[in-house]
Protein backbone atom coordinates (compact mmCIF):
# COMPACT_ATOMS: atom_id res chain seq x y z
CA UNK A 1 0.00 0.00 0.00
CA UNK A 2 1.63 3.41 -1.12
CA UNK A 3 0.05 6.54 0.19
CA UNK A 4 -1.60 9.24 -2.96
CA UNK A 5 0.71 11.65 -4.42
CA UNK A 6 2.08 14.32 -2.33
CA UNK A 7 4.44 17.21 -2.22
CA UNK A 8 7.57 16.77 0.46
CA UNK A 9 9.43 19.62 1.87
CA UNK A 10 11.76 19.31 4.61
CA UNK A 11 12.03 22.13 7.37
CA UNK A 12 15.33 23.96 8.09
CA UNK A 13 14.00 25.87 10.78
CA UNK A 14 11.09 25.55 13.25
CA UNK A 15 10.02 29.06 11.50
CA UNK A 16 10.18 27.85 8.07
CA UNK A 17 7.95 24.73 9.31
CA UNK A 18 5.30 27.34 10.61
CA UNK A 19 5.74 29.49 7.24
CA UNK A 20 5.00 26.63 5.49
CA UNK A 21 2.26 25.94 7.60
CA UNK A 22 0.83 29.27 7.42
CA UNK A 23 1.21 29.25 3.86
CA UNK A 24 -0.94 26.17 2.98
CA UNK A 25 -3.22 25.81 5.29
CA UNK A 26 -5.27 22.80 5.73
CA UNK A 27 -3.43 20.85 2.55
CA UNK A 28 -0.05 20.42 4.85
CA UNK A 29 0.71 18.58 7.32
CA UNK A 30 3.80 17.99 9.61
CA UNK A 31 5.37 15.07 9.10
CA UNK A 32 7.78 14.29 12.71
CA UNK A 33 8.01 9.84 12.79
CA UNK A 34 5.71 9.26 10.38
CA UNK A 35 4.24 6.72 12.54
CA UNK A 36 1.22 7.77 13.26
CA UNK A 37 0.50 9.63 10.04
CA UNK A 38 1.84 7.18 7.75
CA UNK A 39 -0.05 4.24 7.84
CA UNK A 40 -3.36 6.40 7.33
CA UNK A 41 -1.66 7.60 4.69
CA UNK A 42 -1.11 4.38 2.97
CA UNK A 43 -4.26 3.14 4.12
CA UNK A 44 -5.61 6.51 1.85
CA UNK A 45 -7.51 7.59 5.19
CA UNK A 46 -5.14 10.81 4.69
CA UNK A 47 -4.07 12.04 1.47
CA UNK A 48 -2.26 15.76 2.44
CA UNK A 49 -0.98 17.53 -0.69
CA UNK A 50 1.96 18.42 1.22
CA UNK A 51 4.32 16.83 3.84
CA UNK A 52 6.50 19.60 6.33
CA UNK A 53 9.32 17.20 7.14
CA UNK A 54 10.25 18.27 11.21
CA UNK A 55 12.50 15.29 11.20
CA UNK A 56 15.92 16.47 10.79
CA UNK A 57 14.91 19.57 13.22
CA UNK A 58 16.74 17.45 15.94
CA UNK A 59 17.02 20.31 18.30
CA UNK A 60 13.05 19.62 19.38
CA UNK A 61 14.42 16.50 20.49
CA UNK A 62 15.55 16.62 24.73
CA UNK A 63 14.17 15.63 28.04
CA UNK A 64 15.15 18.67 30.39
CA UNK A 65 14.85 19.40 34.19
CA UNK A 66 13.40 22.84 34.92
CA UNK A 67 12.61 24.46 37.69
CA UNK A 68 9.34 23.47 37.80
CA UNK A 69 8.76 20.54 35.24
CA UNK A 70 10.40 18.44 33.21
CA UNK A 71 10.42 19.46 29.52
CA UNK A 72 10.18 17.02 27.23
CA UNK A 73 11.22 18.42 22.96
CA UNK A 74 8.34 17.34 20.78
CA UNK A 75 10.62 15.93 18.68
CA UNK A 76 11.53 13.13 21.22
CA UNK A 77 11.08 9.65 20.06
CA UNK A 78 9.82 7.22 22.71
CA UNK A 79 12.52 5.25 22.74
CA UNK A 80 14.93 8.09 23.70
CA UNK A 81 12.39 8.94 26.48
CA UNK A 82 12.26 5.49 27.87
CA UNK A 83 15.84 5.46 28.53
CA UNK A 84 16.85 9.48 29.45
CA UNK A 85 17.88 9.71 33.19
CA UNK A 86 16.17 12.80 33.30
CA UNK A 87 12.95 10.94 32.78
CA UNK A 88 13.24 7.71 34.30
CA UNK A 89 14.51 10.19 37.63
CA UNK A 90 11.61 13.21 37.52
CA UNK A 91 9.15 11.29 35.12
CA UNK A 92 9.23 7.77 35.44
CA UNK A 93 5.12 7.51 34.56
CA UNK A 94 6.41 9.40 31.10
CA UNK A 95 9.57 7.05 30.53
CA UNK A 96 7.47 3.83 31.50
CA UNK A 97 4.88 4.38 29.12
CA UNK A 98 6.89 5.60 26.76
CA UNK A 99 8.82 2.54 26.89
CA UNK A 100 6.37 0.13 25.69
CA UNK A 101 4.39 2.10 22.93
CA UNK A 102 3.70 -0.37 20.31
CA UNK A 103 6.98 -2.55 19.35
CA UNK A 104 10.91 -1.15 19.78
CA UNK A 105 11.00 -0.54 16.20
CA UNK A 106 7.90 2.17 16.60
CA UNK A 107 9.61 3.72 19.88
CA UNK A 108 12.80 4.11 17.63
CA UNK A 109 10.58 6.63 15.13
CA UNK A 110 7.84 7.84 16.92
CA UNK A 111 7.76 11.16 18.49
CA UNK A 112 5.97 12.38 21.82
CA UNK A 113 4.68 15.48 19.69
CA UNK A 114 3.48 13.33 16.88
CA UNK A 115 1.28 10.87 19.07
CA UNK A 116 0.33 13.65 20.61
CA UNK A 117 -0.95 15.62 17.62
CA UNK A 118 -2.45 12.81 16.62
CA UNK A 119 -5.13 13.06 19.16
CA UNK A 120 -5.78 8.97 19.22
CA UNK A 121 -7.92 7.97 21.99
CA UNK A 122 -6.52 4.79 21.97
CA UNK A 123 -2.74 5.70 21.96
CA UNK A 124 -1.14 5.85 25.68
CA UNK A 125 0.75 8.99 25.74
CA UNK A 126 -2.21 11.47 26.13
CA UNK A 127 -4.28 9.47 29.08
CA UNK A 128 -0.68 9.79 31.37
CA UNK A 129 -0.26 13.82 29.99
CA UNK A 130 -3.86 14.19 31.73
CA UNK A 131 -3.12 11.89 34.38
CA UNK A 132 0.08 14.52 35.10
CA UNK A 133 -1.93 16.94 34.56
CA UNK A 134 0.80 18.69 31.39
CA UNK A 135 1.27 21.34 29.24
CA UNK A 136 2.02 21.59 25.45
CA UNK A 137 3.68 24.17 24.15
CA UNK A 138 2.55 25.55 20.45
CA UNK A 139 4.11 27.44 18.56
CA UNK A 140 2.76 29.73 15.57
CA UNK A 141 3.51 33.06 13.48
CA UNK A 142 2.66 34.81 16.33
CA UNK A 143 4.93 33.08 19.08
CA UNK A 144 4.23 30.26 22.00
CA UNK A 145 1.14 29.79 23.32
CA UNK A 146 0.25 26.80 26.46
CA UNK A 147 -2.28 24.69 26.35
CA UNK A 148 -3.34 22.50 29.15
CA UNK A 149 -3.45 18.71 28.62
CA UNK A 150 -6.92 19.09 29.46
CA UNK A 151 -8.10 21.36 26.78
CA UNK A 152 -5.95 20.05 24.45
CA UNK A 153 -7.82 17.32 22.85
CA UNK A 154 -10.61 18.51 21.48
CA UNK A 155 -12.87 15.67 19.11
CA UNK A 156 -12.11 12.57 17.61
CA UNK A 157 -8.49 12.93 16.33
CA UNK A 158 -8.49 16.62 16.61
CA UNK A 159 -6.28 18.64 18.91
CA UNK A 160 -6.54 22.39 19.70
CA UNK A 161 -3.07 23.21 17.70
CA UNK A 162 -4.24 25.99 14.74
CA UNK A 163 -3.48 24.80 11.21
CA UNK A 164 -0.09 27.17 11.75
CA UNK A 165 0.67 25.98 15.06
CA UNK A 166 3.62 23.50 15.83
CA UNK A 167 3.51 21.70 18.87
CA UNK A 168 7.56 22.60 19.94
CA UNK A 169 7.87 20.89 23.90
CA UNK A 170 5.55 18.85 26.57
CA UNK A 171 5.79 20.27 30.13
CA UNK A 172 4.65 17.49 33.41
CA UNK A 173 5.37 18.00 36.65
CA UNK A 174 8.01 16.34 38.22
CA UNK A 175 7.19 13.17 40.26
CA UNK A 176 8.58 9.89 41.52
CA UNK A 177 8.27 6.44 41.86
CA UNK A 178 5.48 5.19 43.84
CA UNK A 179 3.48 8.01 42.60
CA UNK A 180 2.04 6.54 39.54
CA UNK A 181 0.40 3.32 38.20
CA UNK A 182 -0.27 2.49 34.83
CA UNK A 183 -2.53 -0.37 32.92
CA UNK A 184 -3.12 -1.16 29.83
CA UNK A 185 -5.27 -4.43 28.25
CA UNK A 186 -4.03 -6.13 25.18
CA UNK A 187 -4.70 -8.71 23.29
CA UNK A 188 -0.93 -8.83 21.60
CA UNK A 189 1.89 -7.38 23.49
CA UNK A 190 2.12 -4.57 20.45
CA UNK A 191 -1.59 -3.44 20.19
CA UNK A 192 -3.14 -0.62 20.83
CA UNK A 193 -5.22 -0.87 24.54
CA UNK A 194 -8.56 -2.18 24.44
CA UNK A 195 -8.89 0.18 27.89
CA UNK A 196 -6.08 1.44 29.62
CA UNK A 197 -5.58 4.02 32.57
CA UNK A 198 -2.82 5.73 33.84
CA UNK A 199 -2.59 7.27 37.70
CA UNK A 200 -0.67 9.62 39.03
CA UNK A 201 -0.66 10.50 43.26
CA UNK A 202 0.67 14.30 43.83
CA UNK A 203 0.48 16.90 46.66
CA UNK A 204 -2.48 18.26 44.83
CA UNK A 205 -4.22 15.35 44.53
CA UNK A 206 -4.69 12.55 42.04
CA UNK A 207 -5.02 12.56 38.52
CA UNK A 208 -6.66 9.68 36.20
CA UNK A 209 -6.11 9.52 32.28
CA UNK A 210 -7.91 6.52 30.45
CA UNK A 211 -7.16 4.87 27.47
CA UNK A 212 -9.92 4.14 24.61
CA UNK A 213 -13.21 5.34 26.38
CA UNK A 214 -14.49 7.49 23.90
CA UNK A 215 -13.85 9.87 21.18
CA UNK A 216 -10.85 11.73 22.32
CA UNK A 217 -8.78 11.22 25.35
CA UNK A 218 -10.51 11.42 28.53
CA UNK A 219 -9.95 12.23 32.46
CA UNK A 220 -11.40 10.05 34.86
CA UNK A 221 -13.09 12.95 36.15
CA UNK A 222 -15.69 11.10 38.46
CA UNK A 223 -12.58 9.47 39.99
CA UNK A 224 -10.78 12.27 41.07
CA UNK A 225 -13.54 13.98 42.72
CA UNK A 226 -14.57 10.84 44.30
CA UNK A 227 -10.57 10.41 45.91
CA UNK A 228 -10.72 14.01 46.37
CA UNK A 229 -13.72 13.99 49.00
CA UNK A 230 -11.93 11.42 50.56
CA UNK A 231 -13.13 7.46 48.85
CA UNK A 232 -10.69 4.84 48.84
CA UNK A 233 -9.27 3.34 45.63
CA UNK A 234 -11.64 0.51 45.30
CA UNK A 235 -14.72 3.25 46.37
CA UNK A 236 -13.47 5.97 43.83
CA UNK A 237 -12.56 3.64 41.00
CA UNK A 238 -15.64 2.17 40.77
CA UNK A 239 -16.65 5.67 39.33
CA UNK A 240 -14.02 4.91 36.66
CA UNK A 241 -16.71 4.52 33.41
CA UNK A 242 -19.00 7.52 34.61
CA UNK A 243 -19.90 9.60 31.08
CA UNK A 244 -18.13 7.49 29.44
CA UNK A 245 -18.52 6.46 25.81
CA UNK A 246 -16.54 3.63 24.76
CA UNK A 247 -17.22 2.03 20.98
CA UNK A 248 -17.62 -1.65 20.95
CA UNK A 249 -15.88 -3.85 18.44
CA UNK A 250 -14.65 -7.22 17.85
CA UNK A 251 -12.59 -6.45 21.24
CA UNK A 252 -15.71 -5.63 23.21
CA UNK A 253 -18.41 -4.47 23.85
CA UNK A 254 -19.29 -1.13 25.59
CA UNK A 255 -20.14 -2.57 29.09
CA UNK A 256 -16.94 -4.94 28.50
CA UNK A 257 -15.00 -1.68 28.53
CA UNK A 258 -16.76 0.00 31.09
CA UNK A 259 -16.20 -2.59 33.47
CA UNK A 260 -12.12 -3.63 32.28
CA UNK A 261 -11.94 0.52 33.10
CA UNK A 262 -13.19 0.01 36.31
CA UNK A 263 -10.87 -3.00 37.06
CA UNK A 264 -8.01 -1.54 35.62
CA UNK A 265 -8.49 2.36 37.35
CA UNK A 266 -8.34 0.30 40.90
CA UNK A 267 -4.87 -1.16 39.81
CA UNK A 268 -3.48 2.17 38.41
CA UNK A 269 -4.70 3.62 41.96
CA UNK A 270 -3.21 1.17 43.94
CA UNK A 271 0.06 1.01 42.27
CA UNK A 272 -0.16 4.40 43.18
CA UNK A 273 -0.32 4.40 46.32
CA UNK A 274 -3.94 5.81 46.99
CA UNK B 1 13.16 13.48 -6.20
CA UNK B 2 16.60 13.06 -5.74
CA UNK B 3 17.39 10.59 -2.83
CA UNK B 4 20.44 9.84 -1.10
CA UNK B 5 21.49 7.81 1.02
CA UNK B 6 23.83 5.36 2.32
CA UNK B 7 22.81 1.38 2.34
CA UNK B 8 25.28 -1.07 3.94
CA UNK B 9 28.23 1.51 3.67
CA UNK B 10 27.62 2.16 -0.36
CA UNK B 11 26.66 5.39 -1.64
CA UNK B 12 23.48 5.77 -3.44
CA UNK B 13 21.30 8.02 -5.16
CA UNK B 14 18.17 7.42 -7.21
CA UNK B 15 15.22 9.58 -8.35
CA UNK B 16 11.90 8.34 -6.57
CA UNK B 17 8.51 9.46 -5.79
CA UNK B 18 8.12 11.28 -3.12
CA UNK B 19 6.13 8.92 -1.73
CA UNK B 20 8.25 5.96 -2.13
CA UNK B 21 8.31 3.73 1.47
CA UNK B 22 11.88 3.06 2.21
CA UNK B 23 11.53 -0.24 1.78
CA UNK B 24 10.70 -0.16 -2.23
CA UNK B 25 13.56 2.16 -2.77
CA UNK B 26 15.85 -0.83 -0.95
CA UNK B 27 13.99 -3.23 -2.71
CA UNK B 28 12.94 -1.76 -6.20
CA UNK B 29 15.80 1.22 -6.55
CA UNK B 30 18.74 -0.34 -4.87
CA UNK B 31 18.16 -4.03 -5.63
CA UNK B 32 18.44 -5.63 -2.72
CA UNK B 33 15.49 -7.41 -2.09
CA UNK B 34 16.38 -9.26 1.04
CA UNK B 35 14.06 -6.90 3.27
CA UNK B 36 10.87 -8.82 3.15
CA UNK B 37 7.07 -6.54 2.80
CA UNK B 38 4.88 -8.48 5.16
CA UNK B 39 1.70 -6.87 6.31
CA UNK B 40 2.22 -3.31 4.99
CA UNK B 41 0.73 -2.17 8.08
CA UNK B 42 3.49 -1.74 10.52
CA UNK B 43 2.52 -5.37 12.65
CA UNK B 44 4.81 -8.02 11.66
CA UNK B 45 8.49 -6.74 11.16
CA UNK B 46 9.16 -8.66 8.09
CA UNK B 47 10.82 -5.38 6.84
CA UNK B 48 12.89 -4.28 9.49
CA UNK B 49 16.59 -2.86 8.90
CA UNK B 50 18.73 -0.93 10.77
CA UNK B 51 18.64 3.31 10.41
CA UNK B 52 21.43 4.69 11.82
CA UNK B 53 22.09 1.56 13.73
CA UNK B 54 18.64 1.22 15.73
CA UNK B 55 15.97 -1.16 13.95
CA UNK B 56 12.87 0.83 11.86
CA UNK B 57 10.36 -0.96 9.92
CA UNK B 58 11.39 0.17 6.25
CA UNK B 59 7.46 0.20 5.30
CA UNK B 60 7.03 3.27 7.63
CA UNK B 61 9.14 5.39 6.58
CA UNK B 62 9.58 7.63 3.51
CA UNK B 63 12.62 7.12 1.68
CA UNK B 64 12.95 10.89 1.93
CA UNK B 65 12.87 10.93 5.68
CA UNK B 66 15.93 8.84 5.42
CA UNK B 67 18.03 11.13 3.30
CA UNK B 68 21.41 11.74 4.42
CA UNK B 69 21.38 8.55 6.97
CA UNK B 70 22.90 5.21 6.76
CA UNK B 71 20.74 2.26 6.39
CA UNK B 72 22.05 -1.31 6.69
CA UNK B 73 19.91 -4.49 5.75
CA UNK B 74 19.92 -8.04 5.85
CA UNK B 75 22.74 -8.17 2.82
CA UNK B 76 24.82 -5.82 4.50
CA UNK B 77 25.55 -7.86 7.93
CA UNK B 78 27.86 -10.49 6.78
CA UNK B 79 31.84 -9.34 6.78
CA UNK B 80 33.30 -9.24 3.03
CA UNK B 81 34.91 -12.67 3.39
CA UNK B 82 31.50 -13.84 3.12
CA UNK B 83 31.89 -15.09 7.16
CA UNK B 84 28.27 -14.56 8.92
CA UNK B 85 27.19 -12.23 11.30
CA UNK B 86 26.98 -14.08 15.01
CA UNK B 87 23.17 -13.37 14.67
CA UNK B 88 23.00 -14.97 11.55
CA UNK B 89 25.25 -17.73 12.63
CA UNK B 90 22.93 -18.29 15.97
CA UNK B 91 19.95 -18.72 13.58
CA UNK B 92 21.64 -21.48 11.61
CA UNK B 93 22.70 -23.39 14.40
CA UNK B 94 19.65 -23.04 16.15
CA UNK B 95 17.48 -23.51 13.71
CA UNK B 96 15.67 -20.37 13.98
CA UNK B 97 13.94 -20.13 11.08
CA UNK B 98 11.70 -22.38 8.82
CA UNK B 99 9.96 -20.68 6.10
CA UNK B 100 12.44 -17.75 6.13
CA UNK B 101 10.09 -14.79 5.26
CA UNK B 102 9.98 -13.27 8.81
CA UNK B 103 14.05 -14.02 9.11
CA UNK B 104 15.45 -10.78 7.55
CA UNK B 105 13.43 -8.69 10.00
CA UNK B 106 14.12 -10.87 13.04
CA UNK B 107 17.97 -11.03 12.90
CA UNK B 108 17.90 -7.25 12.15
CA UNK B 109 15.50 -6.23 15.18
CA UNK B 110 18.22 -8.58 17.00
CA UNK B 111 20.59 -6.83 15.71
CA UNK B 112 19.27 -3.96 17.34
CA UNK B 113 18.25 -4.92 20.40
CA UNK B 114 21.81 -6.55 21.41
CA UNK B 115 23.45 -3.46 20.40
CA UNK B 116 20.93 -1.88 23.12
CA UNK B 117 21.00 -4.64 25.35
CA UNK B 118 24.39 -6.63 24.91
CA UNK B 119 22.95 -9.39 28.13
CA UNK B 120 19.19 -9.67 27.78
CA UNK B 121 17.31 -12.48 29.32
CA UNK B 122 15.29 -14.94 27.27
CA UNK B 123 12.06 -12.10 28.80
CA UNK B 124 14.20 -9.15 27.35
CA UNK B 125 14.47 -10.98 24.08
CA UNK B 126 10.39 -11.86 23.78
CA UNK B 127 9.66 -8.51 24.36
CA UNK B 128 12.18 -6.92 22.20
CA UNK B 129 10.63 -8.73 19.49
CA UNK B 130 7.59 -8.17 20.04
CA UNK B 131 7.22 -6.21 17.09
CA UNK B 132 8.34 -9.38 14.50
CA UNK B 133 5.58 -11.69 13.65
CA UNK B 134 6.62 -15.56 12.90
CA UNK B 135 4.11 -17.97 11.59
CA UNK B 136 5.99 -20.67 11.62
CA UNK B 137 8.20 -21.73 14.72
CA UNK B 138 6.33 -20.63 17.99
CA UNK B 139 9.58 -18.56 18.27
CA UNK B 140 11.39 -20.47 20.43
CA UNK B 141 14.43 -20.95 18.02
CA UNK B 142 14.31 -17.56 17.18
CA UNK B 143 14.40 -16.83 20.94
CA UNK B 144 17.10 -19.19 21.59
CA UNK B 145 19.43 -17.80 18.56
CA UNK B 146 19.12 -14.36 20.08
CA UNK B 147 20.34 -15.57 23.24
CA UNK B 148 23.21 -17.68 21.52
CA UNK B 149 23.92 -14.57 19.54
CA UNK B 150 24.07 -12.87 23.15
CA UNK B 151 26.65 -15.16 24.05
CA UNK B 152 29.20 -14.64 21.15
CA UNK B 153 32.02 -12.72 22.09
CA UNK B 154 32.14 -10.54 19.22
CA UNK B 155 28.82 -9.39 19.94
CA UNK B 156 29.73 -8.29 23.59
CA UNK B 157 32.26 -5.35 22.58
Amino acid sequence: MIPASFEYVRAGTVDEAIALLSEHGDDAKILAGGHSLLPLMRLRLAQPAMLVDIGPLRELSYVREEKDYVAVGALTRHHDIAISPVALESAPVLAHVAGQIGDPQVRHRGTIGGSLSHGDPASDLPAVLLALGGTLVAQGPNGQREIAAADFFVSFFEVALAPDELLVEVRVPQSSDGQWGFEKLTKRAQDWAIVGAAAVRSSGGVGVGLINMGPIPLRASAVEAALASGSNAAAAAAFAAEGTEPAADFNGSVAYRQHVARVLVRRALEKAGV
Amino acid sequence: MQIDMTVNGTAESHDVEARTLLVHYLRDSVGLTGTNVGCDTTSCGACTVLLNGQSVKSCTVLAAQAAGDEITTIEGLASDDGRMHPVQQAFQECHGLQCGFCTPGMVMAITSLLAENPEPTEADVRIGLEGNLCRCTGYHNIVASALAASRVPEMQK
